[in-house]
Formats: structure tokens, sequence, C-alpha cells
């Protein structure tokens, strides 16, 4: 499967924070979305994902309307990961997961919801703390709990919105390398909104950079993420290092200092 | 194949949660049979059961040794008792899906506005009601072959509609800004000052009579309770819980904010305002017949989700059971602790209501309050 944006725009009011924005993520692929903040990746993440719809042009899944899809089957193919979590304290782990299985069940839970569950949270690391209360868990414990009741909600697509924000750099490079294995063994397909370019070198297929809600590049990490294009978009001066472990970014500069 | 741990444990916990909702609806029914038995003419429990038998089973079961026990039970305590059920479960619910939908711990039917509204409507009728219809209104009306007084059938749909009413206006305030949360609290505030000056503005103008029927109507009772009001509501009562509970995993994903729950597949705006009217609807229903009772949609939910957790296809019937019960038992408590001198209950809800928020900040259960 594939989903595409076909010059998709987007205003909060009368203010317009997207342009014309095109590009395609395939079966199988991690598309990453740079850009520095305001940039309007996380607007992007949720125009894509149907959350605001977007002021002119389409999101084609497989080349048929996003919008055209019955919400309960658009929630079955693209499952969202916000940058802030909202949850109610005192709910549990294994509670605040299972409301992933939402567009599966209708009121009871099957053995199967259950082992889904299973599954997202042993992948997530955290089926230690199924029982334990949400509000009671460190920011990376909760946000990885967040990424599993994604996991849960089983889609196509993922959107994840700067989801390793919180998460120190074990827990940083531990979960977007899990979800990349997710993404090429089950040929479904991530796009990832993200600050860190050196994950993104690593770990993605593919990399959008935005800047003022345009697209300023579009191709894989090594075409794109060049030391001009991080001092265009970025303002920054950074160094392109190859060593043993691959390629880095080292930012060590504004460029206007 | 051995069951996983996850299944396990949400078996055990899901077998805690129905343990939980039994021993409240046992206690329920123990308080509604102690209940009966409490007042004037005291009846024994045993004698209670006696009589509720000798009413279904004439034949097999003889009737109680207390003289006229059915009668003052069935004619005067039991549509009492069911009254404050009634109530208790629909304020209830209405405050844990008004938490849900509002993401917020702290609002209720009275935090919406909806009690103020409630309460205009009832002075409403008080003040300008003999001047609206004259004579008439001292009159009777016969619907369905029930005979109502029309000035206490007229207070109760004025209550009623204007309630159910403020909801209204409190979307069509908050749907210029998209119905996000946080606007709808705040034009359910700011409703419910608009009506606390009309209600201000009535009782300055009202006589000395219409002004003790005010007060007593705010302070809220089950003085009023009849059968009348008992088949009226519980329809209203029964349909509204249904509706809700069969929504109850939409308010679990409404937990994750909103662009979560729409990711899940909820059309949220249309969700949130169909649940507010569904759940006002029963709670202005309610309301009309009782007057104020304050604290139950708080106090109810809350208690819940520390016992069975937010998961609302349990936290529903297990807080509408607890708010009848914490209703069945003040009311009790208001008719008889002072007999026959009778304190409204809603008085009692206060008292309580503030005690237990005092025990909650207190006992640093505080951040459980957002």
């Amino acid at each position: 499967m594939k989903i595409a944006t076909e010059s998709v725009s987007q205003k909060y009011g009368n203010v317009p924070v997207l342009h014309d924005i095109s590009f395609t993520a395939d079966a199988g692929e991690v598309v990453a979305l740079l850009g520095p903040n305001g940039s309007g990746k996380s607007t992007l993440i949720k125009t894509i994902a149907d959350i605001l719809p977007p002021a002119s042009g389409k999101i084609l899944i497989d080349g048929t309307d996003a919008s055209a899809l019955d919400p309960i089957d658009r929630a079955k193919l693209i499952g969202y990961v916000p940058q802030y979590f909202h949850y109610t304290p005192f709910t549990t782990v294994l509670d605040t997961v299972l409301i992933g299985r939402r567009p599966y069940m209708s009121w009871s839970v099957t053995d199967d919801d259950l082992a889904v569950v299973d599954n997202s949270l042993a992948t997530m690391h955290v089926t230690d703390l199924a029982g334990r209360f949400v509000n009671e868990l460190s920011g990376g414990q909760r946000q990885r709990v967040f990424i599993a009741r994604t996991l849960a909600q089983q889609p196509a697509f993922y959107l994840f919105d700067e989801p390793t924000s919180s998460l120190d750099l074990r827990h940083q490079l531990e979960t977007v390398a899990t979800m990349q294995k997710i993404v090429h063994e089950e040929k479904s397909c991530m796009i990832i909104a993200l600050h860190d370019l050196n994950l993104a070198l690593r770990y993605t297929d593919k990399v959008v950079m935005l800047k003022d809600g345009r697209t300023y590049a579009c191709g894989t990490p090594e075409e794109v993420l060049t030391e001009d294009a991080v001092r265009d978009v970025y303002g920054v001066c950074a160094e392109i290092v190859e060593n043993s472990h691959g390629r880095f970014i080292l930012s060590y500069a504004p460029s206007d200092v | 194949m051995p069951e996983h741990p996850i299944a396990k444990l949400y078996r055990t916990t899901q077998k805690r949660k129905l343990l939980i909702f039994g021993a409240l609806l046992l206690l329920l029914i123990i308080a509604a049979v102690i209940a009966c038995g409490i007042g004037t003419v005291a009846i024994p429990p045993a004698d209670v059961l006696a009589a509720f038998g000798h009413a279904i089973l004439p034949g097999l079961i003889d009737a109680p040794a207390t003289a006229n026990a059915g009668f003052i039970i069935t004619g005067y305590r039991l549509p009492r008792i069911l009254l404050a059920i009634l109530a208790g479960v629909s304020l209830a619910v209405a405050g844990a899906v008004m938490q849900g939908l509002l993401r917020n711990p702290l609002v209720s039917p009275f935090t919406l506005g909806l009690s103020s509204a409630a309460s205009f409507g009832a002075a409403f009728m008080i003040v300008l009601g003999p001047i609206l219809f004259g004579a008439a209104f001292a009159g009777a009306v016969t619907i369905a072959g029930i005979t109502f007084s029309l000035d206490t059938a007229l207070l109760i749909l004025s209550a009623f509609l204007f309630g159910w009413m403020s909801v209204v206006l409190v979307y069509l305030i908050s749907r210029t800004r998209q119905t996000s949360q946080a606007i709808m609290i705040l034009a359910g505030v700011v409703i419910g000052y608009l009506f606390q000056a009309g209600l201000l503005a009535l009782q300055y103008i009202s006589d000395d009579e219409a002004l003790r029927d005010i007060v007593t109507w705010l302070m809220g009772g089950m003085w009023g309770a009849n059968w009348q009001a008992v088949i009226v509501l519980l329809p209203i009562v029964l349909l509204c819980f249904l509706l809700v509970e069969r929504r109850a995993w939409d308010l679990n994903t409404l937990s994750g904010g909103d662009d979560v729950a729409k990711n899940l597949g909820i059309n949220v705006p249309q969700f949130r305002i169909r649940g507010l009217m569904i759940v006002s609807f029963a709670a202005s229903a309610c309301l009309a017949f009782t007057g104020v009772i304050g604290f139950i949609g708080l106090m109810a939910p809350h208690i819940c989700r520390m016992i069975v957790g937010n998961d609302y296809r349990y936290l529903l019937p297990a807080s509408a059971i607890m708010g009848a019960l914490i209703l069945l038992v003040s009311d009790t408590a208001a008719r008889s602790l002072f007999s026959p001198v009778e304190i409204p209950v809603g008085v009692i809800m206060y008292i309580l209501g503030g005690l237990f928020f005092l025990y909650l900040i207190t006992r640093g259960h505080g951040r459980y309050l957002g």
C-alpha cells in the first residue's frame, strides 16, 4: 500500500501553514519529515492522518481519497502518535493500550484483542508495566505505552509526531530501530516527524525537508541531508562526518554568528 | 496453550470490577429495604420483605405483622426511594459522562450551568406562572388518566426545559470555535452566571410566599415524590443510560485527547454534543422533580474511578449505583435524623460533598483532580 499527499495546503484560520506539499510514502518505507520548529511538520502529520482536513489538495491511499473513507476503516489504516499526550490519571497501562483496539471492538474485548495488546506491550518492552497506572510512569515509559497503543491499532500507516522527544538516548534509538524493523518486516509504512537529523540518516529510507511550510527537498537521506541544506533550513553550520559507524551530521554553530 | 499474562491480568481485573459492581448493587438493595422501614411508623426489614412478597404473591406470603405496612411502603416510602435512586443514577452518570466528554475531572451538571438554568426555570414559573396563566394556574389537568395539578406540572416542565436548553446554548456558543472542550466549559460557566443573575432578579421581585417556594426548590429534596414522577423518569433514565453505555469505548478514546479519538474513528464534535444532550436530558428531567442536588455528579464518579478504574464500560454502571446509594442514604437521613422535622437533602449533599473533596485534597489524592 502507499499513501500520497497531492498538492496539500493547510491553513489555521487565514494563516497559511502548508503550501502545495506532494510526496509519496510506499509500503516498507520509513519517511522522515524534517524541518525547524514552525516549519509545518506536526500540521502535515495531522493533515495526513485526516485529523485536520486539508484546506486544498488530497490525501490518497492507493489512489483513493482518504476523506471518502469510513472513519472506522480509516482508523484501521492510519495510526497516529501525537507529540503531546493526554491521559486520565489512575488508568492502567493495559486499559490505555486496549483503547487502540477501538476500531475492532464494539463492546467486549476478545482473546484476539488481548493477544494483539500483549504483542504490542512486548514490542515496546512495557509488558511489566501492564498493571501500573500511567501517571506513575516516567515520561519515557509513558511515551512507549502510547506508542504501544498505536501498535495495537495495527495500521498500515504509522504517523509519528516527534515520538522520541522525551525519550533518553537508548530508548530513542531503540524505539526508532524497532519501528523501522516493524515497517520493513510488515511492509507497512511510517511517516515520522523528527528533530534529530542523525536518527533520520540512520533509520529512514526517505526524507522530506520542510521550510516555512514548503517542501525544501525530498529524496534519500544521503541526497537531502547536505551541509548546505542544514544551513539553509536550520540556520546551522554543520559538518558531515563518516566513520566506521556510518555518516553523522555534527552541528557546531548558528550560521549567522 | 497457557493463557498469556496480559489476558490473565485483564480477566482478574474484570472479575474484580464485576464483584465490586455486584457488591454495590447488593448494598443498594439492602439500603432500599432498610429505608422502606424507616419513618414515623417503623417497619422491621423482615416485614418490609413480607410486604413486597405479599404484594407479588398474595397467596403464598402472608401480609406483614405491622399494620398497614404494605400501604405505607407502596403509597409513601417506595416512590420517594425510587425517585432518590433515579435522581442519583442520572446525576452520577451525567457527571461521569461530562467529565469524559470534556476531559475535565471537575465538570458536572453544576459546572455546565444546568442547575442554575433549571433553578431559573423553576423560579420563573413560581413567580410568573400565576401572572401568565391566571386562575387556571391553580387548577388541574388530566393527562392519560393521571391528574396533575397545573402549577406543579408547569414548574417541572419549565425547570426541565431551561435546564436542558442551557446545554443547547453551551453548544451553540462553542460551535463558533470548533466545539473544543475548553470553550464548552467556559461557555457553561458563563451561562450559569447569566441564569444566576436571572434567578436573583426573580427572587428580588417575588413576594414572601413565592420566595419561600423558590428557596425550598433551590435546596432540593424528594418531597415531591409520587408514582407519577417515577413513571415519567424511569424510562428516560434507563434509555439515556443505555445510550451512553453503548458508547463507553468512545468515551475511553477521548481520554487520549481529541486528535487520538479522531484517529481512532470517532467524530469528536458530534459525539461530544450528542453525549451532552443525552445525559443532560436525564439530569434536567430528574432535577425538575427534586430541585437542586449537587455533588452527586462529582462524588459518585470519583469514588468509582478509584475502585473500578476509568474504563467507562464499568465506570458508568458503577457510578450509577454509587450515585443512587449516596442519594438514597442521604435522603433517608434527611427525613429521619431530626424527625418529624425534615432537612433538605440538598443541604446534606453540600456537606458530604465538601467533606469528600477536603478528604481528597488533604489525603494526597489531590493530584487526582488534575
